[in-house]
């Protein structure tokens, strides 16, 4: 049994918190963002977060380390855009290896430290993969209802690329996030089973569904049992929602798949709803009570925080973890047929 | 197993037999193969819509024939497919031969799909490799009991194939067991062939075995195919599906494409059919095919068609004329104006012969009160398409235009947005020859003033829903006895009324003004304005009338007596906040729902208001087998349900929702502070009764219902606006066919939808988001007589006339932003078929009218919202007493 398992089977994980909400801090410019190495890069590059963990590597490695000092065991890697799909807005499709690559294994060095010091919690790296910028499932002109910008294929070798690097730059497990198109998630996880049947390696793969409003369903309009099942074809180390609620909100979501499947539970919501001005005031305790919520109904196995969460979110999260048990749930499958 | 479209199908030891739709496979069905051939993709789409409707719970696809490109079409249809909730909600069935087309499928559905099928047929390479690739994109798979030898055709086979491919599957591939569905090959019986005597038998027995002995997996079968030497006979052919089925699903076969309309209750086949049709299907007897062929001769699946009695067709032409117009019957009148045309001398002739003397007979009977308001508006249907017809031959001939017997100017005031009511007042007055200027919606009054005079109208119609039209209308009368004109001022809408039109809007105007409230008057009434040898007494009579009333009403205003505002807070309703069970919502904050399928609103319709916007008085049932209009009602409620089944298959209107539920506590007696973690973010202003009432009668406001600050209890209430997007287009869409009918229709069906919506989400809120009442089970009848628990009271109704607290909503809500429904200047919401309102919980909570206020209470509310003394005075006069 890996590590990761072990651990798991011991108590209620933490995950880390916003990478974004950390970087706006940071107020980088456009020259920031290039760096020296971009200088004459022909679009404009600011914005572009995933790029820092090459221009601005010791921000990346200073955020990964305030969220172990708070109390994470498992820290995401910076490449939630790191595909061609989504880097395409930038022109830098060629650079996504590099990107992903260079990301998990900055995270990693950093993760190692932390273990080294203390050997009786290990920490983890997840690469991120995002949802990129399109969906497989639906159409973008509503005057052309059959019309996909995206298919299955280009979506698979996308993530297949992505998939390679974070694993070849040392990351522990795979992050699967903010799936708003199940279709799209599907795409990341055969690619996933491609490169560990090409590799024969297992990799613990983390999934996370996001829940768009109270109508309980995803973007592309399944409900939350509808998701899991369409998921569960592939053994996952946890299932669970982030983003577009917070704590609160997304209670509902993660009681109607709990028990009905053996996988672990993950949860990462926001910092509450954005207010008028689009950010995110969920305090850290008043998050912190709808997170108790959750422990106290026994619903979690790994928790932490989406848009608008900080260290402190996480610090006030992972005491609370500590105090709960994590949620039983089936012994967890750990290699693939 | 489990499955999935955007809802989840899961099936257990417990769960019922799984029909599997199969119209939508071009082997099956050859209108299908037909609509796809030509490219009708929205027609094979409602195929696929009608059989979901219809209760298949998986839908078969298949587009595997010689003469289309099965791997465009699949990915083409299964695209579409994803763009209707209303059939993607069910599974999907990825039926073809070929796995190149079952791949490309794969590739476009997001939820858990089943492949139909693979087999051992072309050797186990193929079979391993395929099943590992279905395994890898997550779908359950039908496996054909078929191998490299051929198709199992008995008992031994058929055990044989499933056995091996089942280990093979699980063993090899490591496929989940319960993701394996056998389909072991249905075959005709009674076909007159000793082989195939034991088809249906074998197939029953080797269900049996293979439930039995290979775990977790399901059997699924095409049933028709076992009744196929009875085709032609549907009376046999349904019992032996029902008989096959019977004996099949006992030894376990769960799944399988059945068509229900083939298909008999087991219990309601005669004795002695079903004698004969066991015998073949369990092979009970040696002459069994014999005897149940003879039998057929006397079984007779005959089947009525309705027709459609077409004998007027047979009658003179003017009679078919009239016929259609009154009959509103659009099909057949093209043809009969063009044979009317050739017969007359000149175009205009069949205007003001042949459908003038129709429309009379319609006019007749309206008047008469034999026909109702729909109807009529219907006859002006055909009526319009044959004036359209004729107008290129009319304008050819170039002779003058016929003169319409007057000019009207129809608008619904500035500020206001809802025009069903006036809609419906221009057509019939339309159908009566009277040309109408209609300006829509949100006029302003020199607006109005200046097509008045550049277009010489002959009368003004007004119309308005929300009370601060009243005042528009005022002013427009003003304005009119300013510049002098002399034209008759006909005023209508919900919030009109007689007493208002005498009060308020008469005496600001030297001329005609009229209350018109009702459509079927507006023809008398305008024909007695416009008249020219009687208007002017009819003028006097109206301006007699009106004061009379005026001078009667102002009377009986006046005999009430009021208490003072600080007297009416002495008698605030009390509730005991020590006892009083104070419910935490599950979840607090603001939510949108912006996914709601308008199919799940369809239940919470209130339909009386429905016939109320037509003329049409009396309470849904009832009012369906009215004696008077029953008859009238039932094919209007017909025609909204088919409109409402079109409007969903095209989502051609769209709901959005957006609701908080906040901290609460009442202060200051009157106002409710709403608090975020003890943090005021807004305040509700609420009005108290004032009207004097008998001892122990309290006198009520809305701040009631929520626990005063210095109880030290944190109470809550909440806030929501509902829209229902898309109303005007749709109407806009029917009216640029001459169709005004349909248009005021569904403009009258999204007004239902946004009630229905408002009614379904206040469930919602009772029983989960907010879940005071967890546990309620109210059925759609006591929504209406409102027996919940809880109320919803809107800005502008009775317990809270002030509209300027919608303003708050929409602050509070960020209503605008989120769901797009905006205020008008006048706070009218846009879209019109829209609802916004409060959510109080309290058991004690319940709806009261405010009355009138008195003007100590009307100063005291400016300065609690900070707005003038002029302001509050405008938004709140009619609650004022004078």
């Amino acid at each position: 049994m890996s590590r990761i398992h072990q651990a798991l089977k011991e108590r209620i994980l933490v995950l880390d918190g916003a990478m974004g909400t950390m970087l706006q801090a940071y107020k980088f410019t456009e020259e920031d963002f290039r760096g020296e190495r971009f200088k004459d890069y022909p679009t404009p590059l600011q914005g572009n977060n995933d790029l820092l963990s090459i221009t601005q590597p010791e921000a990346i490695k200073t955020i990964h380390a305030k969220y172990f000092e708070a109390g994470a065991d498992i820290v995401e890697t910076n490449t939630f855009s790191g595909t061609t799909i989504a880097m395409a807005d930038y022109q830098m499709e060629d650079l996504v290896y590099e990107l992903n690559y260079e990301s998990a294994k900055i995270a990693k060095e950093v993760a190692d430290k932390f273990t080294a010091k203390e050997p009786h919690k290990p920490r983890f790296v997840a690469g991120s993969i995002g949802p990129t910028n399109r969906t497989a499932s639906m159409s973008p002109d509503v005057n052309d209802p059959g019309y996909r910008a995206v298919t299955f294929d280009e979506l698979r070798i996308a993530y297949k690329q992505q998939v390679e690097a974070l694993m070849d730059g040392g990351a522990d497990l795979l992050l699967v996030e903010t799936v708003f198109d199940t279709l799209n998630a599907k795409a990341a996880l055969f690619a996933i089973e491609e490169v560990k049947e090409e590799r024969n390696i297992d990799i613990p793969i983390m999934l996370s569904g996001t829940i768009t409003d109270a109508s309980g369903r995803t973007l592309s309009g399944q409900t939350a049992e509808a998701f899991l099942i369409s998921v569960s074809h592939i053994p996952l180390l946890s299932i669970g929602f982030n983003c577009a609620l917070g704590a609160n909100l997304l209670q509902p979501h993660l009681e109607a798949i709990a028990n009905k499947t053996d996988f672990a539970i993950s949860a990462h919501p926001n910092a509450g709803l954005p207010n008028a001005f689009g950010e995110y005031d969920e305090t850290p305790e008043e998050m912190g009570e709808q997170i108790e919520e959750y422990l106290k109904k026994n619903l979690i196995n790994i928790i932490g925080g989406c848009c608008g969460t900080s260290p402190e979110h996480i610090s006030v999260i992972a005491k609370l973890a500590a105090k709960y048990k994590p949620r039983r749930h089936a012994e967890l499958v750990s290699a693939s047929h | 197993m489990k499955l999935s479209g955007l809802e989840p199908l899961v099936l257990n030891e417990n769960s019922n037999f799984i029909n599997v739709g199969e119209r939508t496979n071009v082997a099956g069905s050859r209108k299908f193969l037909r609509l796809i051939k030509e490219e009708k993709y929205d027609e094979a789409l409602d195929i696929a819509r009608h059989q979901v409707d219809g209760g298949a719970q998986i839908i078969d696809i298949n587009f595997d024939d010689g003469l289309i490109d099965g791997k465009e079409a699949m990915i083409r249809f299964l695209n579409l497919i994803a763009a209707e909730p209303d059939i993607c909600r069910v599974p999907i069935m990825i039926d073809s031969s070929k796995w190149e087309i079952i791949e490309a499928g794969l590739q476009v559905v997001q939820g858990k799909c089943v492949v139909n099928s693979i087999s051992l047929k072309e050797g186990k390479e193929k079979f391993v490799q395929e099943a590992k690739l279905i395994k890898r994109y997550g779908a359950a798979v039908i496996v054909m009991a078929f191998d490299e030898v051929g198709q199992a055709d008995n008992y031994e086979r058929r055990i044989e194939i499933s056995k091996r491919s089942y280990d093979i599957l699980v063993d090899e591939v490591g496929f989940p067991s319960e993701d394996i569905i056998f389909d072991l090959n249905i075959f005709p019986v009674a076909t007159g062939m000793e082989e195939h005597r034991r088809n249906a038998i074998d197939f029953i027995e080797a269900t049996r075995w293979v439930r039995e002995n290979l775990p977790n997996v399901s059997v699924s079968g095409g049933v028709s195919n076992v009744s196929f030497s009875f085709r032609g006979n549907d009376g046999v052919r349904e019992a032996m599906h029902s008989v096959f089925l019977y004996y099949a699903i006992q030894a376990g076969m769960n799944m399988g494409i059945v068509n229900p309309a083939l298909l008999e209750v087991y219990d309601d086949i005669p004795k002695d059919l079903l004698e004969h049709v066991e015998d073949v299907i369990l092979d009970r007897r040696d002459d069994a095919t014999e005897r149940l062929l003879d039998f057929a001769e006397t079984v007779k699946g005959s089947k009525t068609e309705k027709g459609v009695d077409l004998t007027w067709r047979e009658n003179p032409l003017q009679d078919r004329i009239t016929h259609a117009l009154v009959k509103g019957i659009d099909a057949f009148i093209i043809e009969d104006i063009e044979q009317a045309r050739q017969e007359a001398e000149k175009p205009i002739d069949v205007i003001e012969g042949h459908l003038m003397i129709g429309m009379n007979v319609v006019g007749d009977l309206f008047g008469a009160g034999k026909m109702f308001l729909p109807q009529v508006v219907k006859s002006a249907r055909v009526m319009k398409k044959a004036v359209a017809y004729l107008n290129p031959f009319i304008e050819a001939e170039k002779t003058d235009k016929q003169e319409p017997v007057g000019k009207i100017l129809m608008a619904t005031v500035k500020g206001d947005v809802h025009d069903i009511g006036k809609n419906i007042v221009s057509v019939v007055l339309a159908c009566n020859n009277y040309e109408i200027v209609d300006m829509g919606v949100m006029v302003p009054p020199e607006k109005i003033i200046e097509t008045a005079i550049s277009e010489r109208v002959d009368a003004i119609g007004l119309s308005g829903l929300i009370t601060p039209s009243l005042d528009e209308m005022v002013y427009l009368a003003k304005e009119m006895q300013r510049q002098n004109f002399k034209l008759p001022l006909l005023i209508g809408g919900a919030t009109t009324s007689k007493a208002h039109t005498a009060v308020k809007i008469d005496t600001q105007y030297n001329n005609a003004v009229v209350h018109v409230n009702d459509a079927s008057r507006a023809v008398t009434v305008v024909g007695d304005l416009l008249n020219k040898k009687t208007s002017h007494e009819y003028v006097a009579k109206m301006k007699a009338d009106y004061d009379d009333f005026r001078t009667k009403f102002l009377k009986r205003g006046k005999e009430k007596s009021y208490i003072s505002i600080e007297e009416a807070r002495k008698r605030k309703y009390k509730i005991d906040w020590e006892t009083s069970e104070i419910v935490k919502p599950n979840e607090l904050g603001i939510q949108m729902l912006k996914q709601i399928s308008l199919k799940d609103l369809v239940p919470f319709i209130d339909w009386s208001p429905f016939f109320r916007s037509w003329d049409l008085h009396g309470k849904y049932p009832d009012i369906l087998t009215d004696e008077v209009v029953g008859e009238q009602a039932t094919i209007m409620y017909n025609e909204a349900q088919e409109m409402i089944k079109e409007i969903i298959a095209k989502q051609s209107l769209k709901a959005k929702a957006v609701f908080g539920l906040f901290e609460a506590n009442s202060i200051n007696d009157d106002d409710i502070s709403i608090q975020k973690k003890g943090e005021e973010i807004a305040v509700f202003r609420t009005l108290r009764q004032q009207l004097k009432k008998r001892e122990g009668i309290p006198n009520h406001a809305l701040a009631d219902f929520i626990a005063p600050k210095e109880s030290g209890k944190t109470d809550y209430m909440g806030a929501f606006c509902v829209g229902i997007f898309g109303a005007q287009e749709l109407a806009d869409s029917y009216r640029a066919k001459d169709d005004d009918y349909n248009g005021i229709m569904a403009q009258a069906i999204a007004d239902r939808f946004a009630e229905a919506f408002a009614e379904y989400l206040h469930k919602q809120i009772r029983t989960k988001h907010w879940g005071y009442a967890a546990n309620e089970d109210l059925s759609n009848d006591d929504l209406i007589k409102e027996s919940y628990k809880g109320i919803r009271p809107a800005p502008g109704y009775p317990a809270c006339p002030d509209h300027l607290e919608k303003e708050t909503i929409w602050e509070l809500l960020d209503v605008e932003k989120i769901i797009g429904v905006t205020l008008t200047e006048s706070l009218a919401m846009w879209p019109a078929a829209a609802v916004s309102g409060y959510y109080f919980g309290n058991p004690e909570a319940k709806y009261f009218g405010l009355g009138k206020i008195t003007d100590d209470q009307v100063t005291d509310y400016c300065e609690r919202k900070g707005i003038t003394k002029e302001k509050a005075r405008k938004w709140l006069h009619a609650n004022i007493a004078e």
